[in-house]
């Protein structure tokens, strides 16, 4: 029996097709991106969130960014701009700044790590199918990319008044950035969704429908 | 293209596909159900999708025009304090020789949320009103509201940066501005916005002939 998928975008029935690996199954009526063939293992996925997992603590052990003024030295890292805006009576700002920068990567290379491993032993259960609703609920909250971006503005804007020196931390969130992407992307969400069903999973039984 | 096929949506046998897992499975009658994979709690429809929707907006939109009008940032020295807005800090991005940056802040600080509130609300009202033309358009322009809602945050985070950096012994020193404050709400806001809204209404009583 072939398995439906019903387009989240305008609920279009359709039967799954297998896919060739880093294929991408997209929406006969409306073009959306329904389900893709990950372009590789979960072996490779686990070397990119450690390595990513790396990068993390990097970033946070490191000042971003030094400022020099006239033999002056100022210095900030990751957590230290965050708990200085606190400081400044912007404590929601900090809060968003610190689950979109800190909190929501971080759960995402321990969310993925837990799950590779889990996958690489075979059997799943309850706990890992809570992780993996977590990991699509934060996706949109992790803004690391959008922070570096921030960095390079910030930096343009001191240029002029001071000498900025670029810290460790900074090029290990734009690696962190680029391997946290690599992980994401790699990782199979289809496959482990089919997995953590098991075959206890009833088919949508009994419908002769007429799918397109 | 002459004969359009006849499309079968889920809803119209009575299933849906689970939020969580994208399972398809039979719902109960009154329109509800239970996940039989990830016990994820599965409707026809998000629930309230256009009163929510709308309600977000709504506080976006009230939050826009204060966060463009309040002071993001804070400097001052021995001898002046200036406040800037957003837009004096792309001013000031322009006229240092930026403008790549320039440009790019203007359109991730000031253009997306304006656009987002206003392509949402076209969407949310295009369903109420129950448009027929251009539903594969609009079904691209939400995933493109999905797509660019977060580089919104670029600002605050500018602002975080410079603050912490810009404290030298008091002879200047940057602190965050109540905008911020504004700014992030309406990021926030347009986002939830966006979750809010369910596409599949877009497409909800479109027949053979679109
Ligand atoms: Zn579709
Ligand atoms: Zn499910």
């Amino acid at each position: 029996m072939k398995a439906l998928v019903a387009c989240p975008h305008c609920d279009l029935l359709q039967y799954e097709v297998l896919l060739a690996p880093r294929a991408t199954a997209h929406c006969a009526r409306c073009g959306t991106p329904l389900y893709r063939r990950a372009p590789c293992g979960p072996e490779r996925t686990l070397a990119y969130t450690l390595a990513a997992a790396v990068c993390f603590v990097l970033a946070n052990a490191f000042p971003l960014v030094a400022l020099e003024v006239s033999g002056q030295r100022n210095s900030t890292t990751l957590l230290g701009a965050i708990v200085d805006l606190a400081g400044q009576g912007m404590e929601l700002v900090a809060a968003l700044v610190f689950a979109t920068i800190w909190l929501a990567p971080l759960l995402q290379l321990a969310g993925l790590a837990y799950l590779l491993r889990a996958r690489l032993r075979v059997r799943h259960a309850r706990a890992e199918i809570q992780v993996l609703r977590l990991l699509a609920a934060i996706r949109p909250w992790s803004m690391v990319e959008v922070f570096v971006l921030g960095v390079l503005v910030a930096l343009a804007k001191l240029m002029h008044m001071a000498q900025v020196l670029p810290g460790v931390a900074l090029w290990s969130l734009a690696a962190l950035m680029v391997l946290l992407a690599a992980a994401l992307n790699a990782f199979d969400e289809h496959d482990f969704w089919e997995l953590a069903a098991g075959d206890e999973v009833p088919q949508v039984a009994g419908d002769q429908a007429v799918v397109q | 293209m002459s004969e359009a096929p006849a499309f079968v949506t889920a809803a119209r046998l009575g299933l849906a596909s689970c939020p969580d897992c994208a399972l398809v499975q039979r719902l109960g009658a009154d329109g509800r159900g239970r996940c039989p994979r990830c016990h994820a709690f599965v409707t026809l429809r998000k629930p309230n999708s256009l009163p929510r929707t709308w309600a977000f907006l709504l506080a976006a939109t009230v939050l826009y025009p204060i966060a463009n009008l309040l002071p993001i940032m804070r400097s001052g020295n021995l001898f002046n304090a200036q406040d800037d807005t957003i837009l004096s800090g792309i001013a000031y991005l322009w006229v240092s020789g930026s403008w790549p940056l320039a440009l790019v802040v203007f359109v991730a600080s000031v253009l997306v949320p304006l656009l987002k509130i206003i392509a949402l609300s076209w969407l949310a009202l295009s369903v109420q009103r129950h448009a027929r033309r251009h539903r594969r358009q609009r079904t691209h322009l939400y995933r493109l509201v999905e797509l660019v809602g977060r580089w919104s945050m670029l600002d605050i985070f500018v602002v975080t940066l410079l603050s912490a950096l810009v404290q030298l012994n008091s002879l200047a020193e940057v602190s965050a501005g109540p905008g911020a404050l504004a700014f992030a709400g309406v990021v926030v806001f347009t986002m939830l916005a966006s979750h809010s809204f369910d596409p599949r209404l877009i497409w909800d009583g479109a027949g053979r002939d679109d």
